[in-house]
């Protein structure tokens, strides 16, 4: 169980802040969903935590900076599921999830049987241990999408970060790839901070949504105070109504302008 | 795409040994002197097991054997590693399969190289301790790729592509310098071109001596990299926040890939096609993953090096055909039907 503070971060392109003075607290086990229009920064956030592009700000996990550690230190705490990850064709399944043991195996060394189990138990888990020996190429979207999900799991990292993890699955993929997040950190006290576009599935899944507008946080909280009509009319430039179910659940449907 | 088969780790790699093996004894006993194959395996059995076996060749036939055909074949082998070695690599590291050793400028660095040598040191061939040829020809090379190296990094950061673009740009530069500088006589121009098609007709154990501890030492280093490599598969970001070193990987593969290089075509001059064909057919025999695609690479690409250059001294009677036609001559079909086959040019 980990506990992620972001401060003051601020992520310059050229002469654009893509994130300016982003602040945000996670507790051990939360999952915190970043949202907004394109362009908002809500990338540039996840790829500066996991140091993909140069940040100024704080980054720590359980108080401890992770900005001056050596990338396969950092690898041991946080794992990244990327937009548009990937997946080499000729990689067969056990090899591409073995990937995510690099952190804990040397550069000039070969995993070892703790590796290869660490492997076989997560593919168990997702009820992938039948793909093993399959090449990438022949695996549906959203066995592929289970598989980047899997090599990230396999880092073992009490932090997971997930930029937009369902955008290219149909919705039946979508529901299980978010179930799966949400069990595994149920299971496993991940703490989880994600990108997403769908709106409706944001608020289902995560604890708490952080709005993003041009690099700015504007606003954050529980989904029915963020994902309000007039909020999302100011900053998506939309007109939506928004629905709320009995158990909580907020629904955002978007409304036709024309006709 | 057609999935390419499994084989168990150990039957490919023997069958490559294999192949190795067969390889060396057909470079050994085939030439055009008329001297017997079961003579030559005798006597090379002779040298092995001192005083045991008589082949009962004279000193000529000795020579031939121990001071022609044997240094070639082995400078044969080592080359053909080294560049299908330094080929592998490469592709691993810029991600392209179509990429070859020569990619940042090795063989149009060592070619101009070569050519200041031809034109303006012929006089000091024997004055100096390595022919002028090998020495700047491998200078030549290492300074291109280094060239490359800064280039790369002009417009401030230092990526794959800009490495790979500026590659093209050193080379076309060197290229023109080169074939300005090779205009000066029929002579140059010739012996320009006699290196630039490959050259293994002059392998002396001279030659074996002085590349083998830049061969060794590359391979060496290349081959402790190979998990690395097949962890950059993922692409830079994703390697980087698996806690891959990416850009120590980049600069260590890079330079032993070049400095292997430099060394090879420094004695061979330019031989095309092996460090291509031969990666993308181990892919086909073991699988992508470089931990394969290295070590079989190197035994590979010996064998076929070793073979093509027997094709190549032995088909045309006594004429040596260069090197670098018989290579492309196998090579170019082979690329075409490479390039047809979509699972591994992808």
């Amino acid at each position: 169980m980990s506990r992620v503070d972001v401060s003051a971060l601020t992520v310059r392109f050229g002469r654009r802040d893509a994130v300016s003075n982003f602040s945000a607290s996670v507790a051990p086990g939360e999952w915190l969903c970043l949202i907004g229009p394109n362009g908002a920064g809500k990338s540039s956030i996840l790829r500066s935590i996991v140091g993909l592009v140069e940040s100024t700000g704080g980054i720590e996990v359980n108080g401890r900076s992770i900005r001056g550690l050596a990338s396969r230190e950092r690898a041991r705490l946080v794992a990244y599921v990327p937009q548009s990850p990937v997946l080499p064709d000729d990689m067969t399944a056990f090899e591409y999830v073995l990937l995510g043991r690099n952190p804990f195996v040397g550069t000039f060394r070969s995993e070892t049987k703790h590796d290869r189990s660490v492997v076989s138990g997560v593919l168990a888990q997702l009820d992938l241990d039948r793909f093993r020996d399959r090449y990438l190429a022949t695996m549906s979207g959203g066995e592929r999408q289970r598989l980047v999900i899997a090599r990230a799991l396999a880092q073992e990292a009490p932090v997971l970060l997930l930029d937009e993890p369902t955008t290219a699955l149909d919705i039946g993929h979508q529901q299980q790839a978010l179930d799966l997040v949400d069990g595994l950190r149920r299971r496993h006290g991940l703490t989880v901070i994600s990108a997403m576009h769908d709106l409706t599935l944001a608020g289902l899944y995560s604890d708490r949504l952080a709005l993003l507008h041009e690099g700015h946080l504007v606003s954050q909280g529980m989904a029915a105070d963020v994902l309000r009509p007039e909020t999302l009319a100011e900053f998506y430039n939309v007109s939506v109504k928004v629905h709320q179910e009995a158990d909580g659940t907020v629904i955002v449907i978007p409304v036709r302008q024309l006709g | 795409m057609t999935p390419t088969l499994r084989r168990p780790r150990s039957l490919v790699i023997s069958v490559a040994v294999g192949a190795l093996v067969v390889a060396v004894v057909v470079g050994v006993i085939a030439g055009t002197s008329g001297i017997a194959p079961g003579r030559v395996l005798y006597e090379v059995l002779d040298r092995l097991t001192p005083g045991r076996l008589r082949s009962g060749l004279n000193l000529r036939e000795r020579n031939i054997v121990w001071e022609l055909r044997m240094p070639r074949v082995v400078l044969a082998g080592m080359v053909g590693a080294m560049l299908s070695l330094a080929g592998a690599s490469f592709q691993g590291v810029f991600r392209n399969p179509l990429v070859d050793p020569y990619l940042l400028g090795a063989a149009a660095g060592a070619g101009l190289g070569a050519t200041v040598a031809i034109a303006y040191m012929k006089t000091l061939r024997n004055s100096w301790p390595v022919d002028p040829i090998v020495a700047l020809g491998f200078a030549g090379a290492v300074l291109a790729v280094i060239a490359t190296y800064f280039v790369g990094a002009a417009g401030g950061t230092r990526t794959s592509t800009s490495l790979v673009l500026a590659g093209v740009a050193v080379t076309s530069f060197a290229t023109a310098l080169q074939t300005y500088l090779q205009r000066q006589d029929d002579d140059t121009r010739r012996e320009v071109f006699s290196w630039i098609l490959g050259r293994l007709n002059t392998a002396t154990w001279g030659d074996v001596r002085l590349v083998a501890p830049y061969i060794v030492f590359s391979s060496a280093i290349l081959l402790l990299y190979r998990r690395q490599l097949d962890v950059l598969r993922v692409g830079e970001d994703e390697a980087d926040a698996l806690g891959a070193r990416v850009a120590s990987t980049r600069v260590w593969v890079v330079a032993a890939a070049t400095l292997g290089t430099a060394a090879a075509v420094s004695v061979s001059g330019l031989i095309s096609f092996v460090g291509i064909i031969v990666p993308h057919t181990v892919r086909l025999l073991g699988g992508s993953s470089y931990r394969r695609v290295l070590p079989l690479s190197l035994l590979v690409g010996a064998a076929f090096l070793i073979l093509t250059d027997t094709f190549a001294r032995t088909a045309a009677g006594g004429d040596n055909i260069p090197i670098g036609v018989v290579t492309a001559f196998f090579g170019a079909p082979f690329f075409i039907i490479l390039m047809r086959t979509r699972s591994v040019v992808r």
